[in-house]
Protein backbone atom coordinates (compact mmCIF):
# COMPACT_ATOMS: atom_id res chain seq x y z
CA UNK A 1 0.00 0.00 0.00
CA UNK A 2 1.52 3.73 -0.78
CA UNK A 3 -0.27 6.61 0.74
CA UNK A 4 0.39 9.81 -0.91
CA UNK A 5 0.18 12.88 -0.15
CA UNK A 6 -2.45 13.64 -3.40
CA UNK A 7 -4.71 12.26 -1.11
CA UNK A 8 -5.24 15.09 1.00
CA UNK A 9 -8.00 17.79 1.18
CA UNK A 10 -7.16 21.36 0.74
CA UNK A 11 -7.03 21.40 4.81
CA UNK A 12 -3.57 19.77 5.37
CA UNK A 13 -1.41 22.98 5.62
CA UNK A 14 0.68 23.64 2.34
CA UNK A 15 4.53 23.62 2.83
CA UNK A 16 4.40 22.44 6.69
CA UNK A 17 7.68 20.53 6.53
CA UNK A 18 9.01 23.69 5.14
CA UNK A 19 12.40 24.66 6.92
CA UNK A 20 14.76 27.43 6.23
CA UNK A 21 17.98 25.50 5.23
CA UNK A 22 20.52 28.83 6.06
CA UNK A 23 18.96 28.85 9.77
CA UNK A 24 18.95 25.15 10.19
CA UNK A 25 22.92 25.04 8.67
CA UNK A 26 23.64 27.50 10.98
CA UNK A 27 21.95 25.73 14.45
CA UNK A 28 23.50 22.37 13.46
CA UNK A 29 26.75 23.61 12.81
CA UNK A 30 27.10 25.41 16.34
CA UNK A 31 25.65 22.35 17.71
CA UNK A 32 28.49 19.93 16.64
CA UNK A 33 31.40 22.03 16.86
CA UNK A 34 29.94 23.36 20.54
CA UNK A 35 28.75 20.03 21.74
CA UNK A 36 31.83 18.11 20.00
CA UNK A 37 34.61 21.03 21.42
CA UNK A 38 33.21 21.17 25.08
CA UNK A 39 33.69 17.42 25.20
CA UNK A 40 37.49 18.26 24.83
CA UNK A 41 37.75 16.75 21.23
CA UNK A 42 38.46 18.30 17.95
CA UNK A 43 37.52 15.59 15.05
CA UNK A 44 34.50 13.91 14.11
CA UNK A 45 34.09 10.58 12.71
CA UNK A 46 30.74 9.93 10.58
CA UNK A 47 29.90 6.43 8.69
CA UNK A 48 29.26 7.37 4.78
CA UNK A 49 26.97 4.95 3.28
CA UNK A 50 26.04 6.86 -0.05
CA UNK A 51 22.70 8.13 0.47
CA UNK A 52 21.66 11.51 1.66
CA UNK A 53 21.50 11.39 5.28
CA UNK A 54 25.08 10.49 6.05
CA UNK A 55 26.11 12.87 3.17
CA UNK A 56 24.40 15.89 4.81
CA UNK A 57 25.60 15.07 7.89
CA UNK A 58 29.36 15.06 6.75
CA UNK A 59 28.42 18.54 5.32
CA UNK A 60 27.44 19.52 8.75
CA UNK A 61 30.39 18.42 10.49
CA UNK A 62 32.79 19.69 7.86
CA UNK A 63 31.19 23.49 8.01
CA UNK A 64 31.39 22.98 11.94
CA UNK A 65 34.92 21.38 12.45
CA UNK A 66 36.80 21.58 9.26
CA UNK A 67 37.41 19.14 6.62
CA UNK A 68 40.78 18.41 8.05
CA UNK A 69 38.61 17.28 11.49
CA UNK A 70 35.82 15.40 9.75
CA UNK A 71 36.75 11.75 9.19
CA UNK A 72 34.16 9.84 7.17
CA UNK A 73 34.37 5.91 7.14
CA UNK A 74 32.87 3.89 4.25
CA UNK A 75 32.24 0.45 5.51
CA UNK A 76 30.77 -1.58 2.67
CA UNK A 77 29.58 -5.42 2.36
CA UNK A 78 30.57 -7.46 -0.15
CA UNK A 79 26.87 -7.36 -1.50
CA UNK A 80 26.23 -3.76 -1.11
CA UNK A 81 25.73 -1.44 -4.36
CA UNK A 82 28.66 -0.46 -5.51
CA UNK A 83 26.84 2.66 -6.73
CA UNK A 84 26.64 2.97 -2.75
CA UNK A 85 30.44 3.42 -2.36
CA UNK A 86 30.96 5.74 -5.42
CA UNK A 87 28.45 7.72 -3.72
CA UNK A 88 30.11 7.99 -0.65
CA UNK A 89 33.09 8.55 -2.43
CA UNK A 90 32.13 11.36 -4.88
CA UNK A 91 30.66 13.16 -1.29
CA UNK A 92 33.42 12.75 0.97
CA UNK A 93 36.18 14.12 -2.34
CA UNK A 94 33.17 17.25 -2.65
CA UNK A 95 33.50 18.26 0.67
CA UNK A 96 37.39 17.81 0.91
CA UNK A 97 37.84 15.14 3.27
CA UNK A 98 39.92 12.03 3.14
CA UNK A 99 37.57 8.83 3.44
CA UNK A 100 39.03 5.99 5.33
CA UNK A 101 37.52 2.29 3.88
CA UNK A 102 36.72 -0.41 5.69
CA UNK A 103 35.33 -3.62 4.37
CA UNK A 104 33.32 -5.48 6.73
CA UNK A 105 32.60 -8.86 4.81
CA UNK A 106 35.57 -10.51 6.73
CA UNK A 107 33.79 -9.77 10.17
CA UNK A 108 30.20 -10.55 8.65
CA UNK A 109 30.91 -13.51 7.20
CA UNK A 110 33.11 -14.92 10.16
CA UNK A 111 30.20 -15.00 12.18
CA UNK A 112 27.00 -15.77 9.70
CA UNK A 113 29.15 -18.67 8.60
CA UNK A 114 28.62 -20.59 11.62
CA UNK A 115 24.35 -19.02 11.68
CA UNK A 116 24.03 -19.88 7.45
CA UNK A 117 20.24 -19.55 8.79
CA UNK A 118 20.02 -16.17 9.73
CA UNK A 119 17.94 -14.23 7.86
CA UNK A 120 18.69 -10.62 6.13
CA UNK A 121 16.68 -8.72 9.23
CA UNK A 122 19.61 -10.32 11.13
CA UNK A 123 22.40 -9.77 8.44
CA UNK A 124 21.07 -6.22 8.55
CA UNK A 125 21.35 -5.72 12.04
CA UNK A 126 24.34 -7.33 12.10
CA UNK A 127 26.31 -4.92 9.53
CA UNK A 128 24.70 -2.25 11.64
CA UNK A 129 26.38 -3.37 14.99
CA UNK A 130 30.07 -3.48 12.97
CA UNK A 131 29.82 -0.31 11.53
CA UNK A 132 28.83 1.28 15.21
CA UNK A 133 32.09 -0.61 16.73
CA UNK A 134 33.89 0.33 13.79
CA UNK A 135 33.27 3.56 14.34
CA UNK A 136 33.26 3.62 18.30
CA UNK A 137 36.70 2.34 17.72
CA UNK A 138 38.17 4.77 15.37
CA UNK A 139 36.76 7.34 18.14
CA UNK A 140 39.15 6.46 20.35
CA UNK A 141 42.38 5.64 18.15
CA UNK A 142 41.23 9.31 16.15
CA UNK A 143 40.10 11.31 19.09
CA UNK A 144 36.82 12.01 17.25
CA UNK A 145 33.23 12.11 18.54
CA UNK A 146 30.97 9.56 16.57
CA UNK A 147 28.30 12.09 14.47
CA UNK A 148 24.98 10.08 13.81
CA UNK A 149 22.82 9.99 10.89
CA UNK A 150 19.40 9.10 12.42
CA UNK A 151 16.56 11.24 11.04
CA UNK A 152 13.22 12.15 12.29
CA UNK A 153 11.41 9.80 10.21
CA UNK A 154 13.29 6.61 11.27
CA UNK A 155 14.10 7.36 14.46
CA UNK A 156 10.52 8.04 14.94
CA UNK A 157 9.29 4.74 12.92
CA UNK A 158 11.90 2.47 14.80
CA UNK A 159 13.68 2.26 11.43
CA UNK A 160 17.05 1.66 12.54
CA UNK A 161 18.90 -1.20 14.43
CA UNK A 162 19.30 -0.07 17.88
CA UNK A 163 22.90 0.02 19.22
CA UNK A 164 24.00 -0.31 15.66
CA UNK A 165 22.95 2.99 13.13
CA UNK A 166 21.26 4.11 16.25
CA UNK A 167 24.35 4.01 18.35
CA UNK A 168 26.38 7.75 18.43
CA UNK A 169 27.01 10.47 20.36
CA UNK A 170 25.47 13.05 18.69
CA UNK A 171 22.81 13.01 16.35
CA UNK A 172 22.36 16.95 13.96
CA UNK A 173 19.77 15.33 12.13
CA UNK A 174 17.52 13.56 14.66
CA UNK A 175 14.65 16.82 14.15
CA UNK A 176 14.24 16.76 10.54
CA UNK A 177 12.18 14.94 8.70
CA UNK A 178 13.20 12.70 5.74
CA UNK A 179 11.99 15.11 3.29
CA UNK A 180 13.60 18.02 5.40
CA UNK A 181 16.96 16.25 4.73
CA UNK A 182 16.36 16.36 1.23
CA UNK A 183 15.63 20.02 1.27
CA UNK A 184 19.24 21.02 2.71
CA UNK A 185 20.75 18.29 0.76
CA UNK A 186 19.91 20.67 -1.97
CA UNK A 187 20.53 23.61 0.16
CA UNK A 188 23.97 22.49 0.56
CA UNK A 189 24.55 21.58 -2.57
CA UNK A 190 25.31 18.11 -2.69
CA UNK A 191 25.98 15.83 -5.41
CA UNK A 192 23.17 15.12 -7.92
CA UNK A 193 23.11 11.28 -7.80
CA UNK A 194 22.97 11.23 -3.99
CA UNK A 195 19.76 13.17 -3.70
CA UNK A 196 18.18 12.31 -6.59
CA UNK A 197 18.44 8.28 -6.12
CA UNK A 198 15.75 6.38 -3.86
CA UNK A 199 16.62 5.73 -0.24
CA UNK A 200 17.97 2.64 0.63
CA UNK A 201 19.86 0.65 3.46
CA UNK A 202 21.48 -1.27 1.18
CA UNK A 203 21.52 -3.74 3.74
CA UNK A 204 20.80 -6.08 0.85
CA UNK A 205 20.37 -5.82 -3.05
CA UNK A 206 17.95 -3.81 -4.40
CA UNK A 207 16.44 -2.77 -1.09
CA UNK A 208 14.34 0.11 -0.77
CA UNK A 209 13.43 1.86 1.94
CA UNK A 210 9.79 3.14 0.62
CA UNK A 211 9.12 -0.51 -0.72
CA UNK A 212 10.35 -2.39 2.80
CA UNK A 213 8.31 0.26 4.92
CA UNK A 214 5.09 0.18 2.73
CA UNK A 215 4.67 4.04 1.86
CA UNK A 216 6.70 7.07 0.65
CA UNK A 217 8.63 9.38 2.82
CA UNK A 218 6.57 12.46 1.02
CA UNK A 219 3.16 10.84 3.04
CA UNK A 220 4.40 9.60 6.40
CA UNK A 221 6.62 13.07 7.02
CA UNK A 222 3.32 14.98 6.49
CA UNK A 223 1.27 12.41 9.16
CA UNK A 224 4.32 12.58 11.48
CA UNK A 225 4.34 16.40 11.60
CA UNK A 226 0.79 16.31 11.64
CA UNK A 227 0.54 13.88 14.40
CA UNK A 228 3.36 14.68 16.47
CA UNK A 229 4.64 18.48 16.34
CA UNK A 230 0.99 19.37 15.52
CA UNK A 231 -0.58 16.75 18.29
CA UNK A 232 -3.71 16.47 15.90
CA UNK A 233 -6.36 14.24 17.03
CA UNK A 234 -7.70 11.02 14.95
CA UNK A 235 -11.11 12.66 14.11
CA UNK A 236 -8.43 15.99 13.16
CA UNK A 237 -6.08 13.67 11.16
CA UNK A 238 -9.72 11.80 9.69
CA UNK A 239 -10.56 15.30 8.65
CA UNK A 240 -7.58 16.46 6.81
CA UNK A 241 -7.93 13.25 4.56
CA UNK A 242 -5.56 11.04 6.22
CA UNK A 243 -6.76 6.97 6.01
CA UNK A 244 -7.46 5.65 9.03
CA UNK A 245 -5.75 2.51 8.87
CA UNK A 246 -2.54 4.15 7.48
CA UNK A 247 -3.00 6.99 10.65
CA UNK A 248 -3.58 3.12 13.25
CA UNK A 249 0.01 2.01 11.56
CA UNK A 250 1.77 4.85 11.69
CA UNK A 251 1.03 5.32 15.67
CA UNK A 252 1.60 2.05 16.33
CA UNK A 253 4.38 2.18 14.94
CA UNK A 254 5.56 4.71 16.89
CA UNK A 255 4.03 3.60 19.94
CA UNK A 256 5.68 -0.41 19.64
CA UNK A 257 9.38 1.59 18.77
CA UNK A 258 9.52 3.40 21.92
CA UNK A 259 11.88 1.86 23.61
CA UNK A 260 14.62 2.53 20.89
CA UNK A 261 14.59 5.72 22.06
CA UNK A 262 15.28 5.30 25.88
CA UNK A 263 17.68 4.50 27.78
CA UNK A 264 18.04 0.94 29.33
CA UNK A 265 14.98 0.57 31.62
CA UNK A 266 17.00 0.42 35.48
CA UNK A 267 14.71 -1.52 38.28
CA UNK A 268 14.36 1.19 40.73
CA UNK A 269 15.32 0.35 44.42
CA UNK A 270 16.64 3.27 46.17
CA UNK A 271 15.63 7.01 46.58
CA UNK A 272 18.09 8.38 43.69
CA UNK A 273 17.87 6.17 40.65
CA UNK A 274 20.08 6.97 37.41
CA UNK A 275 18.18 9.13 34.95
CA UNK A 276 14.74 8.65 37.06
CA UNK A 277 15.50 10.95 39.97
CA UNK A 278 19.64 11.28 40.04
CA UNK A 279 18.78 13.67 36.90
CA UNK A 280 21.79 16.00 35.80
CA UNK A 281 21.99 17.11 32.26
CA UNK A 282 24.77 15.58 29.78
CA UNK A 283 26.85 18.64 29.76
CA UNK A 284 26.65 18.43 33.42
CA UNK A 285 30.20 20.96 34.41
CA UNK A 286 30.50 21.99 30.32
CA UNK B 1 -8.98 58.58 39.23
CA UNK B 2 -5.57 56.86 40.22
CA UNK B 3 -2.19 58.13 38.66
CA UNK B 4 0.30 56.19 36.04
CA UNK B 5 2.83 56.28 38.61
CA UNK B 6 2.10 55.91 42.55
CA UNK B 7 5.02 58.08 43.42
CA UNK B 8 4.61 61.31 40.82
CA UNK B 9 8.23 63.40 41.07
CA UNK B 10 8.79 66.12 39.73
CA UNK B 11 11.77 66.35 37.24
CA UNK B 12 15.09 67.69 39.08
CA UNK B 13 16.49 69.21 36.29
CA UNK B 14 15.89 69.86 32.48
CA UNK B 15 18.29 69.35 29.63
CA UNK B 16 20.03 67.00 27.90
CA UNK B 17 21.35 64.55 30.53
CA UNK B 18 19.70 61.34 31.79
CA UNK B 19 21.89 59.49 29.24
CA UNK B 20 23.04 55.52 30.13
CA UNK B 21 25.14 53.58 28.37
CA UNK B 22 23.40 49.71 28.81
CA UNK B 23 26.17 46.73 27.66
CA UNK B 24 24.25 43.96 27.25
CA UNK B 25 26.59 40.76 27.84
CA UNK B 26 25.34 37.99 25.45
CA UNK B 27 27.31 35.19 26.82
CA UNK B 28 27.43 31.51 27.34
CA UNK B 29 27.97 30.17 30.50
CA UNK B 30 29.37 26.83 31.43
CA UNK B 31 26.73 24.48 32.80
CA UNK B 32 27.10 24.16 36.69
CA UNK B 33 30.55 25.70 36.43
CA UNK B 34 30.47 28.46 39.32
CA UNK B 35 34.03 29.50 39.54
CA UNK B 36 34.50 29.41 36.04
CA UNK B 37 31.14 31.70 35.33
CA UNK B 38 32.08 33.91 37.93
CA UNK B 39 35.48 34.32 36.34
CA UNK B 40 33.96 35.29 32.98
CA UNK B 41 31.41 38.28 34.82
CA UNK B 42 34.31 39.51 36.14
CA UNK B 43 36.12 39.99 33.05
CA UNK B 44 33.40 41.23 30.92
CA UNK B 45 32.01 43.64 33.47
CA UNK B 46 35.94 45.30 33.57
CA UNK B 47 35.11 45.56 29.88
CA UNK B 48 32.02 46.85 29.95
CA UNK B 49 33.27 49.53 32.48
CA UNK B 50 36.07 50.30 30.51
CA UNK B 51 33.91 50.61 27.57
CA UNK B 52 32.07 53.77 29.77
CA UNK B 53 28.49 51.68 30.29
CA UNK B 54 26.48 52.39 33.56
CA UNK B 55 24.84 48.95 33.36
CA UNK B 56 26.04 45.80 32.11
CA UNK B 57 23.19 42.91 31.82
CA UNK B 58 24.02 39.71 32.28
CA UNK B 59 21.71 36.48 30.66
CA UNK B 60 19.17 34.45 32.78
CA UNK B 61 20.69 32.37 35.30
CA UNK B 62 24.28 33.57 34.00
CA UNK B 63 26.16 32.15 37.20
CA UNK B 64 25.43 28.75 36.25
CA UNK B 65 23.98 27.92 32.84
CA UNK B 66 19.92 27.31 32.36
CA UNK B 67 19.16 23.32 31.79
CA UNK B 68 20.21 22.46 35.72
CA UNK B 69 18.20 19.66 36.89
CA UNK B 70 19.83 18.80 39.99
CA UNK B 71 22.50 20.76 39.58
CA UNK B 72 19.79 23.58 41.04
CA UNK B 73 20.85 22.85 44.56
CA UNK B 74 24.52 22.27 44.37
CA UNK B 75 24.95 25.90 42.61
CA UNK B 76 22.64 27.82 44.64
CA UNK B 77 24.09 30.90 46.42
CA UNK B 78 22.66 33.16 48.98
CA UNK B 79 22.96 37.00 49.16
CA UNK B 80 26.30 36.71 51.70
CA UNK B 81 27.90 34.20 49.40
CA UNK B 82 31.50 34.75 48.35
CA UNK B 83 30.20 34.77 44.31
CA UNK B 84 27.87 37.30 45.11
CA UNK B 85 30.25 39.75 47.35
CA UNK B 86 32.71 39.55 44.36
CA UNK B 87 30.36 40.55 42.12
CA UNK B 88 28.54 43.50 44.21
CA UNK B 89 32.43 44.57 44.83
CA UNK B 90 32.95 44.75 41.13
CA UNK B 91 29.69 46.70 40.97
CA UNK B 92 31.35 49.77 42.35
CA UNK B 93 32.52 50.21 38.92
CA UNK B 94 29.26 49.85 36.98
CA UNK B 95 25.80 48.41 37.84
CA UNK B 96 25.46 44.96 37.35
CA UNK B 97 21.86 42.98 36.54
CA UNK B 98 23.37 38.56 37.29
CA UNK B 99 21.32 35.81 36.90
CA UNK B 100 21.71 32.86 39.75
CA UNK B 101 19.88 30.47 41.66
CA UNK B 102 19.28 32.13 45.15
CA UNK B 103 18.60 29.87 47.95
CA UNK B 104 15.86 31.34 51.13
CA UNK B 105 16.77 30.86 54.43
CA UNK B 106 13.85 28.10 54.44
CA UNK B 107 15.74 26.15 51.53
CA UNK B 108 13.21 27.32 48.81
CA UNK B 109 15.63 27.71 45.58
CA UNK B 110 14.58 30.66 43.17
CA UNK B 111 15.86 31.54 39.78
CA UNK B 112 16.58 35.33 40.74
CA UNK B 113 18.09 38.17 39.00
CA UNK B 114 20.51 40.59 41.29
CA UNK B 115 20.66 44.42 40.43
CA UNK B 116 24.40 45.15 41.85
CA UNK B 117 25.39 48.83 42.12
CA UNK B 118 28.18 49.95 44.30
CA UNK B 119 29.23 47.46 46.71
CA UNK B 120 25.24 46.09 47.23
CA UNK B 121 22.55 43.74 46.26
CA UNK B 122 19.99 46.98 44.87
CA UNK B 123 17.06 44.81 43.91
CA UNK B 124 16.63 41.14 43.65
CA UNK B 125 13.91 39.99 41.60
CA UNK B 126 12.78 36.29 42.08
CA UNK B 127 10.96 34.82 38.27
CA UNK B 128 7.22 34.52 38.59
CA UNK B 129 6.38 32.71 36.12
CA UNK B 130 8.16 29.30 35.83
CA UNK B 131 7.99 27.55 32.58
CA UNK B 132 6.90 23.95 33.35
CA UNK B 133 6.01 23.31 29.48
CA UNK B 134 7.15 21.48 26.45
CA UNK B 135 10.88 21.27 26.76
CA UNK B 136 10.82 23.46 30.42
CA UNK B 137 10.88 21.55 33.37
CA UNK B 138 11.69 24.98 36.16
CA UNK B 139 8.55 24.07 38.73
CA UNK B 140 9.81 20.93 39.61
CA UNK B 141 12.92 22.36 41.10
CA UNK B 142 12.41 26.04 42.11
CA UNK B 143 10.20 27.98 43.69
CA UNK B 144 8.29 30.84 42.37
CA UNK B 145 8.44 34.67 43.10
CA UNK B 146 5.57 36.38 43.95
CA UNK B 147 6.40 39.93 43.28
CA UNK B 148 6.77 42.70 40.40
CA UNK B 149 8.58 45.89 41.54
CA UNK B 150 10.34 48.72 40.35
CA UNK B 151 13.24 49.87 41.95
CA UNK B 152 15.33 53.15 41.69
CA UNK B 153 18.86 52.15 39.71
CA UNK B 154 21.73 54.04 40.75
CA UNK B 155 22.95 54.60 37.44
CA UNK B 156 25.75 57.16 38.65
CA UNK B 157 26.42 58.67 35.48
CA UNK B 158 22.88 59.27 34.12
CA UNK B 159 23.29 63.08 35.99
CA UNK B 160 21.27 65.15 37.65
CA UNK B 161 17.48 65.05 35.29
CA UNK B 162 16.55 62.37 37.87
CA UNK B 163 16.56 58.76 38.71
CA UNK B 164 15.89 56.24 36.65
CA UNK B 165 13.72 53.78 37.84
CA UNK B 166 14.15 50.03 36.60
CA UNK B 167 12.28 46.71 36.71
CA UNK B 168 13.13 43.48 35.93
CA UNK B 169 11.13 40.64 33.94
CA UNK B 170 12.99 37.25 33.83
CA UNK B 171 12.07 35.31 30.47
CA UNK B 172 8.70 33.32 31.03
CA UNK B 173 8.05 36.76 32.99
CA UNK B 174 7.76 38.77 29.70
CA UNK B 175 4.98 36.15 28.03
CA UNK B 176 2.69 37.82 30.72
CA UNK B 177 1.68 40.87 30.28
CA UNK B 178 0.07 41.81 33.54
CA UNK B 179 4.17 41.16 34.85
CA UNK B 180 4.99 44.48 32.20
CA UNK B 181 1.48 45.91 33.16
CA UNK B 182 2.35 46.08 36.81
CA UNK B 183 6.10 47.19 36.23
CA UNK B 184 4.33 50.54 34.25
CA UNK B 185 2.25 51.62 36.61
CA UNK B 186 5.12 51.42 39.28
CA UNK B 187 6.60 53.92 37.37
CA UNK B 188 9.34 52.20 34.83
CA UNK B 189 11.90 53.92 32.70
CA UNK B 190 13.58 50.64 31.92
CA UNK B 191 12.35 47.19 32.12
CA UNK B 192 15.72 44.82 32.20
CA UNK B 193 15.00 41.41 30.65
CA UNK B 194 17.36 38.72 31.34
CA UNK B 195 16.82 35.72 29.16
CA UNK B 196 17.73 32.03 28.64
CA UNK B 197 15.53 31.08 25.74
CA UNK B 198 16.22 28.03 23.46
CA UNK B 199 15.73 28.63 20.16
CA UNK B 200 13.42 26.83 17.87
CA UNK B 201 10.74 26.96 15.30
CA UNK B 202 12.39 26.55 11.97
CA UNK B 203 8.98 26.94 9.33
CA UNK B 204 8.60 30.38 9.49
CA UNK B 205 11.29 32.52 7.51
CA UNK B 206 15.32 33.42 8.17
CA UNK B 207 14.64 34.07 11.69
CA UNK B 208 13.72 31.47 14.80
CA UNK B 209 9.99 31.65 16.05
CA UNK B 210 11.46 31.96 19.55
CA UNK B 211 13.39 35.00 18.17
CA UNK B 212 10.30 36.28 16.44
CA UNK B 213 8.21 35.93 19.20
CA UNK B 214 10.40 38.30 21.73
CA UNK B 215 10.98 40.42 19.00
CA UNK B 216 7.19 41.14 19.06
CA UNK B 217 7.17 41.29 22.55
CA UNK B 218 9.75 43.64 23.36
CA UNK B 219 9.04 45.64 20.86
CA UNK B 220 5.34 46.15 21.79
CA UNK B 221 5.94 46.51 25.65
CA UNK B 222 8.10 49.18 25.08
CA UNK B 223 5.86 50.95 22.49
CA UNK B 224 2.43 50.37 25.09
CA UNK B 225 4.28 51.14 27.93
CA UNK B 226 6.71 54.14 26.51
CA UNK B 227 9.41 52.76 28.45
CA UNK B 228 12.90 50.99 27.06
CA UNK B 229 13.31 47.56 27.02
CA UNK B 230 16.37 45.78 27.33
CA UNK B 231 17.14 42.13 26.76
CA UNK B 232 19.34 40.17 27.21
CA UNK B 233 19.39 36.34 26.10
CA UNK B 234 22.30 33.90 25.87
CA UNK B 235 24.01 32.23 23.57
CA UNK B 236 25.78 28.81 22.98
CA UNK B 237 24.26 25.00 22.93
CA UNK B 238 22.99 22.65 26.75
CA UNK B 239 22.51 19.22 25.63
CA UNK B 240 22.02 19.88 21.77
CA UNK B 241 19.44 22.81 22.89
CA UNK B 242 20.54 26.06 21.42
CA UNK B 243 20.44 29.12 23.00
CA UNK B 244 19.45 31.77 20.08
CA UNK B 245 21.18 35.30 21.49
CA UNK B 246 19.17 38.16 19.65
CA UNK B 247 20.08 40.52 23.10
CA UNK B 248 18.62 43.71 22.16
CA UNK B 249 17.59 47.46 23.55
CA UNK B 250 14.01 49.05 22.20
CA UNK B 251 12.72 52.08 22.55
CA UNK B 252 10.10 53.80 24.23
CA UNK B 253 8.81 54.27 20.56
CA UNK B 254 8.55 50.29 20.04
CA UNK B 255 12.19 50.75 17.88
CA UNK B 256 15.82 49.12 17.86
CA UNK B 257 18.04 51.06 19.48
CA UNK B 258 21.06 50.37 17.17
CA UNK B 259 21.02 46.47 15.55
CA UNK B 260 20.53 43.02 17.73
CA UNK B 261 23.26 40.58 18.43
CA UNK B 262 23.51 37.36 16.82
CA UNK B 263 23.70 34.02 17.78
CA UNK B 264 27.19 34.14 19.30
CA UNK B 265 29.12 35.65 21.93
CA UNK B 266 29.01 39.57 22.16
CA UNK B 267 28.67 42.40 23.90
CA UNK B 268 26.72 45.14 22.12
CA UNK B 269 26.48 49.00 24.26
CA UNK B 270 23.07 50.71 23.47
CA UNK B 271 22.94 54.48 24.58
CA UNK B 272 19.39 55.38 26.54
CA UNK B 273 18.37 58.67 27.16
CA UNK B 274 15.44 59.87 29.40
CA UNK B 275 15.07 62.99 27.04
CA UNK B 276 13.69 60.25 24.46
CA UNK B 277 11.70 58.62 26.86
CA UNK B 278 10.15 62.02 27.71
CA UNK B 279 9.19 62.77 24.39
CA UNK B 280 7.70 59.69 23.39
CA UNK B 281 5.33 59.66 26.28
CA UNK B 282 4.22 63.21 25.48
CA UNK B 283 3.62 61.92 21.68
CA UNK B 284 1.93 58.72 22.77
CA UNK B 285 0.39 59.51 26.88
CA UNK B 286 -1.37 55.97 27.33
CA UNK B 287 0.62 55.76 30.61
CA UNK B 288 -1.19 58.97 31.62
CA UNK B 289 -4.30 58.18 30.32
CA UNK B 290 -4.61 54.78 32.22
CA UNK B 291 -7.31 53.65 34.05
CA UNK B 292 -6.00 51.67 36.59
CA UNK B 293 -9.03 52.65 38.70
CA UNK B 294 -11.02 50.58 36.12
CA UNK B 295 -8.26 47.63 35.92
CA UNK B 296 -8.69 47.48 39.98
CA UNK B 297 -12.57 47.50 40.06
CA UNK B 298 -13.21 45.07 37.29
CA UNK B 299 -10.11 42.80 39.14
CA UNK B 300 -12.40 42.75 42.62
CA UNK B 301 -15.21 41.90 40.77
CA UNK B 302 -13.85 38.93 38.79
CA UNK B 303 -12.30 38.33 41.69
CA UNK B 304 -15.01 37.64 43.87
CA UNK B 305 -16.67 35.89 40.35
CA UNK B 306 -13.81 32.97 40.73
CA UNK B 307 -13.82 32.77 44.42
CA UNK B 308 -17.76 31.82 43.91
Amino acid sequence: MTETAAGLNDDAPPGALAVDCALVTEILTGFVREEVRKVGFERGVVGLSGGIDSAVTLAVVCRALGPENAIPVVMPYRASSPASERDARLVAAQLGTTPLGVDISPQIDAYFDRHPDADRTRRGNKMARERMSILYDLSLARGALVVGTSNKTELLLGYGTIYGDMAHALNPLGDLYKTQIFALARHLELPTAVIEKAPSADLWEGQSDEDELGFEYAAVDQLLHQMIDERRTRPELHALGYDDAFVKQIHRRVRDSQYKRRPPLIAKLSNRTIDRDFRYPRDWGR
Amino acid sequence: MVKAAPEVTEARATGPSGEIVVALAQMAPRLGDLGANLARHLELIGTAAAGGADLVVFPELSLTGYFLKDLVTETALRLDSPEIQALAEASREVDAVVGCILESDDHRFHNAALYLSGGEVVHVHRKVYLPTYGLFDEARDLAPGNRFRAFEAPLRSAGPRRPWRAGVLLCEDLWHPSSAYLLARAGVDLIICPSASPGRGVGHGSELGTAQSYDVITRTYAQLFTAYVVYCNRVGYEDGINFWGGSRAVDPEGHLVGEPAGRDEAMPLHRLDLAALRRARIANPMLRDERHDIVDAESRRLHRRERD
